[in-house]
């Protein structure tokens, strides 16, 4: 649904989406990391369950909250890659984590 | 990056108006902070100026990169600078005000003596049925995703609505070969003649050149579909086909990726929380900030600077943003009137260079009102899933404002707040009360205006004032 072009370099930052390892453009945000690739729908949402993806990328509509690094409701298109970092799509509303408790 | 305790100037928002303000604060030598949610400078239109890697300038246009010289600006002129940094409250504090700001998941306040607004614009809402299903985004996304991430939509691309960045987004995609599947022009017929009285204005604007410029590369690639009257995004989970009538006809097409755009209106979630004032605008069609030649709102050492302050464009916004800085740099004795005026020159006219034309543009691409005004089960609020029905049913209860309306539906109090339904609610309340937009009013928008964690809150530095308060309250449960 995206594709990078030639220009932009490699993609050479490792992260995982879902327990799968995935890679990333340095400077891409989670949403568009995500984008990238190919996962349009990021959550579903707390009040019909319905899927739903970036929208505006610029920080608005809360559409893309993802859980980064086990903190839910993140916004994904605010936030950039680093090596390493867990993303995870949210189903519903998000689980509070507490503090002392491991993240899932 | 580290943030001081205290400043003269805090100026919200890093795009052109926000850049402009605080290089004049700064150059002034007013103690300035801008702080901006993005990673590096440039706001929306110059998104990613400094890291973006599209080499090729001719695909994102010398419009983009003159937002290059602003950057360097601002970076000589030494003013410090706060990116991914969230402004979610600005109170009254000690005669000037107190910032909560969140950065990379810590909250903290910072103390300035003014403040400067330039929270820019946002795409104006574009409720149709399906506008949820992902596949459909903002046509600014797409931008987005262009300049920040060199990520280019692949597949059967519809882009859909009216205005000058859509045609701006299709010229982007031709030059980078990418194709589109169909340009569904929603700009109503009619409005061509209504516009006309102020075709002269326009046709020695900067603007006329530059629209005709970029038709003609659109129509190079796209096929276009003029007058389209209504528009559906429709599938089972992601968008799959996108329906439309045009000039009585109904179609339907296959699109992996539909991409909207009416316009864009002033973000005035942050300065409507402080208490400016503001006036409905029947030409935007949007709630504008009220401010005088200077950016000055009703609130006393906060000025307004910008889109945010009312939607004239990227150059006007610098020109404001630098008359918003000299008029602070002013009132903090940094400048004296004369030299403040002698300063604002070039700006002055330059806002007056931008202003032709614009009364065209706003005319000619009012969006029409079946796709500003949903009906039946097309959602409202995409936060808490609120349908056009639901809310004019809380009309028909007798609800006269939205306010009243929020707390029988949760509508516009979701994580956006409002952001992307409020246009449309105040509008739908309207029409149905056949009354003015003005007598509706907008949300009444508190802090925080965006989430910030308990946790954050909860590790803020402790005032010796608040710990007294709490310890009074222990005392007296006692």
């Amino acid at each position: 649904m995206f594709a990078r072009r030639p220009e932009a370099g490699p993609s050479n930052v490792a992260v995982t989406i879902d327990g799968q390892p995935s890679m990333a453009r340095a400077g891409d945000s989670v949403a568009a990391a995500m984008l990238a690739a190919g996962l349009l729908a990021c959550r579903t949402t707390p009040v019909s369950g319905a899927e739903r993806g970036p929208f505006c990328m610029m920080g608005v509509c809360f559409d893309c909250l993802v859980t980064i690094d086990g903190n839910p409701n993140r916004q994904a298109c605010l936030v950039a890659v680093r090596a390493g970092m867990r993303i995870e799509r949210q189903s519903g509303p998000a689980a509070i984590p507490v503090e002392g408790e491991p993240s899932a | 990056m580290t943030i001081d305790e205290r400043y003269d100037v805090a100026v919200v928002g890093a795009g052109a108006a926000g850049l402009a303000a605080a290089s004049e604060c700064a150059r002034a030598g007013v103690a300035t902070l801008l702080l901006d949610e993005q990673p590096s400078p440039g706001g929306q239109i110059y998104r990613s100026i400094t890291t973006t890697p599209l080499a090729d300038r001719r695909v994102l246009g010398s419009d983009y990169w003159y937002g290059e010289a602003l950057v360097r600006e601002f970076e000589r002129a030494g003013a410090a600078y706060a990116p991914r940094s969230t402004v979610w409250a600005v109170t009254p504090e000690g005669g000037g005000f107190e910032a909560g700001v969140s950065s990379d998941g810590a909250a903290r306040l910072v103390a300035v003596k003014r403040v400067i607004l330039a929270t820019g614009a946002l795409e104006r809402p574009f409720p149709i049925p399906g506008w949820t299903l992902p596949g459909v985004m903002m046509a600014g996304a797409a931008q987005i995703l262009l300049k920040s991430s060199g990520l280019l939509p692949r597949g059967r691309i519809v882009l859909a609505g009216s205005g000058p960045l859509l045609y701006l987004l299709a010229a982007q995609l031709v030059r980078t070969d990418t194709r589109i599947e169909r340009l569904l022009d929603t700009t109503p017929p009619a409005r061509w003649r209504v516009a006309a009285r102020h075709a002269f204005a326009f046709a020695v604007s900067p603007y006329l050149a530059k629209g005709l410029g970029l038709l003609r590369e659109a129509r190079r690639a796209a096929r276009i579909v003029e007058h389209v009257e209504h528009l559906e995004a429709l599938g089972d989970r992601r968008l799959s086909r996108v329906r439309y009538m045009a000039k009585g006809r109904s179609e339907e097409i296959i699109a992996d990726l539909l991409l909207l755009h009416q316009g864009v209106v002033p973000n005035i979630n942050l300065a409507s929380a402080i208490g400016c004032a503001q006036r409905w605008d029947a030409s935007q069609l949007a709630f504008i900030p009220v401010v005088d030649e200077w950016g000055a709102s009703s609130v006393p050492g906060v000025s307004i600077a910008g889109d945010g302050a009312g939607i004239a464009g990227a150059r006007a916004a610098e020109a404001r943003g630098r008359l918003a800085g000299l008029h602070a740099a002013c009132a903090l004795g940094r400048l004296d009137p004369a030299e403040r005026d002698r300063r604002a020159r070039t700006s002055r006219s330059e806002l007056a260079r931008q202003a032709r034309g614009r009364a065209f543009i706003d005319t000619l691409y009012r969006p029409a009102e079946p796709l500003r005004l949903p009906q039946g089960d097309t959602i409202v609020c995409r936060c808490e899933e609120i349908t056009a029905r639901q809310i004019l049913d809380t009309v028909k209860l007798g609800c006269i404002g939205p306010n009243q309306m929020k707390s029988f539906l949760r509508c516009g109090m979701g994580p956006c707040q409002g952001r992307f339904c409020g246009l449309t609610v105040t509008e739908l309340i309207a029409k149905a009360r056949g009354v003015p937009p003005a007598e509706v009013g907008y949300y009444r928008l508190r802090f925080p205006v965006k989430p910030v964690t308990l946790g954050e809150i909860a590790a803020l530095p402790q005032t010796e004032a608040s710990v007294q308060a709490v310890a009074r309250l222990a005392k007296s449960e006692d």
